[in-house]
């Protein structure tokens, strides 16, 4: 329990608190005043009499300080000292304030209800799935395009190239493009097309050479895996980009795959892949770069789809499954969305404020 | 074994961060940061795959005088004179800075600046009113330009206003309509990586 007092002295009103949902580390100051001030000093003492010492000094704009640089379970006192160039004022000792370490962080107690939802949504219609139903998962241009994006780089004796964007493996659309590497991969490797994934970053290559690999063993083909074509250029965005549409320009893929996570360089290589007439599926998580794949790309998977892509491309009931409890979870959040709404047009902030997340 | 031990790994770190979220205690802070220092000691280490796997695909390129293996051997040469300025200049400051400065920088900045080409010849394709949503995204985006520029005020002087309408209401719940169905995408993938549903990222397959 936090201990909250309020004491009025000479016109600043102090208030110190143990700091919620952290791990008993700090307690917080915060303060209020009617007179002008140049700055505030924050002192703090474990004896409500004497012995206060400054301990930070702050300027007239700020009115809140978290003091880290305490001791769990001792007692502190606090007082604010206002300054100007005429006055200085001294607030009255606030406390005693002990910093205690909370078990759950309560401010995140709706993101945690979520994840719930969602997770036993996913598990109810994976169960389901594994006893055989049938689910109706509605049909992804994008992600159906793959094979015959494929199908087409084998017809016409080219390669494929495929970009797992710029960031590294602790990205989620990473992740996401790893799996969607692994299906790919095992669709080249059958048909003994050449596959070129170009890395931005080590770690990541040393993944897609794992993944790649291991798809090739598993159709049967373990001859078609080159680890040289699956190769670390460079960690810089543009030097990487320069090296892509090298690659582009000099072996001209009949099929280039972008999926992953891409900033600035989206267009400059969807639109040197348009240039070379290559079938072009592309996919980010990132709104701010959707457009660009849109208006270059044949097709392109927005946010959601990008991470439902390997389960859809698996045809697995389990992970046709997640896909449907993902769904259902995004109905849910719809219905909640929509409630909000109204409720706030109504006027009412009682079911607006059960969504604010404190840090 | 093989991909059981890594997908116990997987789902024991994963759900301890997703705990560690949740729960402020130090001792659960301490491991998450120690779980993601790691993460950066491992990163650090693959800068010599990367450099490693940069040279041994170059310099076979170069062994078998592959199509423009002209261009590795530049690579190359300027891998090692970054490497060797980066070694024997003093820090911040020196031949590597210099170079960084004058060849990298102006380079980086010439591959960016393409992009204005690429934008109005994207833009170009994309604004061609063939479909009634392509007519839609014209129109929108043809008042978004005018109202961006000076001129656009002094025709109406409501385009600004227009503009920052089309910006903040229609663009920005689209934007959010994405990023919603995009972050329920991503905890649904990650709670199929972490219970081992999807392991396609290990090359697929079953025990």
């Amino acid at each position: 329990m936090s201990l909250i007092l309020f004491l009025v002295i000479a016109g600043i009103e102090a208030e110190a608190y143990d700091t919620p949902n952290d791990d008993g580390s700090s307690i917080t100051t915060t303060w209020t005043t009617d007179t002008k001030f140049e700055s505030f000093e924050i002192l703090r003492s474990e004896n409500p009499e004497e012995g206060f010492e400054k301990i930070y000094e702050v300027n007239k704009k700020t009115s809140r300080y978290i003091d880290s640089q305490v001791q769990g379970g001792v007692q502190y006192y606090y007082k604010i000292k206002g300054q100007s160039a005429d006055i200085e004022l001294l607030s009255e000792a606030v406390g005693p304030v002990k910093a205690m370490a909370q078990i759950f962080n309560t401010g995140r107690s709706n993101i945690a209800i979520c994840i719930f939802i969602l997770f036993f949504a996913i598990i109810y219609y994976i169960t389901r799935a594994r006893r055989g139903e049938k689910l109706f998962i509605r049909k992804i241009p994008g992600i159906s395009a793959i094979e015959e994006a494929i199908g087409r780089a084998t017809e016409m004796g080219k390669p494929v190239l495929y970009v797992p964007g710029i960031m590294d493996i602790d990205e989620p659309e990473t992740i996401a493009s790893m799996s969607i590497l692994g299906r790919i991969a095992e669709k080249t490797a059958e048909y003994g097309t050449p596959l070129y994934v170009p890395t931005s970053k080590a770690m990541v290559m040393s993944m897609a050479q794992q993944v790649v690999k291991e798809s090739a063993i598993k159709v049967g083909r373990p001859d078609w895996f080159n680890a040289d074509n699956i190769r670390y250029l460079t960690d810089d965005q543009f030097g990487y980009v320069s090296a892509v549409d090298g690659i582009m320009v000099r072996e001209k893929p009949a099929t280039n795959f972008y999926l992953g996570k891409f900033y600035a360089e989206s267009l400059i290589l969807a639109e040197t892949g348009f240039s070379t007439g290559a079938i072009q599926i592309a996919g980010t998580a990132l709104p701010d770069q959707l457009p660009f794949f849109v208006a270059a790309c044949d097709y392109t998977l927005l946010g959601e789809e990008l991470y439902a892509a390997s389960a859809y491309l698996s045809q697995e009931p389990t992970q046709l499954g997640s896909l449907k409890g993902q769904d259902f979870g995004k109905l849910i959040f719809v219905i909640v969305v929509v409630i909000g709404v109204l409720t706030r047009l109504l006027g009412t902030e009682f079911f607006y404020n059960l969504f604010n997340t404190m840090p | 074994m093989k991909r059981t031990l890594p997908i116990v790994i997987v789902f024991a770190c994963g759900f301890f961060m997703i705990i560690a979220f949740f729960i402020p205690l130090r001792g659960f802070q301490d491991v998450s940061q120690t779980l993601q220092n790691w993460y950066i000691g491992v990163i650090a280490f693959f800068v010599f795959i990367g450099i490693f796997n940069l040279v041994k695909v170059n310099v076979d390129k170069i062994q078998r005088r592959l199509r423009d293996w002209q261009y590795n051997v530049i690579l190359l040469i300027f891998l090692a004179i970054m490497m060797i300025a980066g070694f024997v200049g003093r820090p911040g400051g020196g031949v590597f800075l210099y170079l960084f400065e004058n060849f990298h920088i102006p380079l980086g900045a010439t591959m960016f600046s393409l992009l204005a080409f690429f934008v109005a010849s994207a833009a170009f394709r994309a604004f061609r009113a063939r479909t009634p949503e392509a007519t839609l995204l014209l129109i929108a985006a043809v008042l978004v330009m005018i109202g961006r520029v000076p001129i656009g005020y002094y025709i109406w002087h409501g385009f600004p206003d227009l503009v920052e309408w089309i910006m903040t209401v229609p663009n920005t719940a689209a934007k959010r309509g994405i990023l919603f169905g995009a972050d329920l995408g991503l905890i649904s993938m990650a709670l199929r990586v972490l219970l081992g549903i999807e392991r396609s990222y290990m090359g697929g397959g079953k025990e």
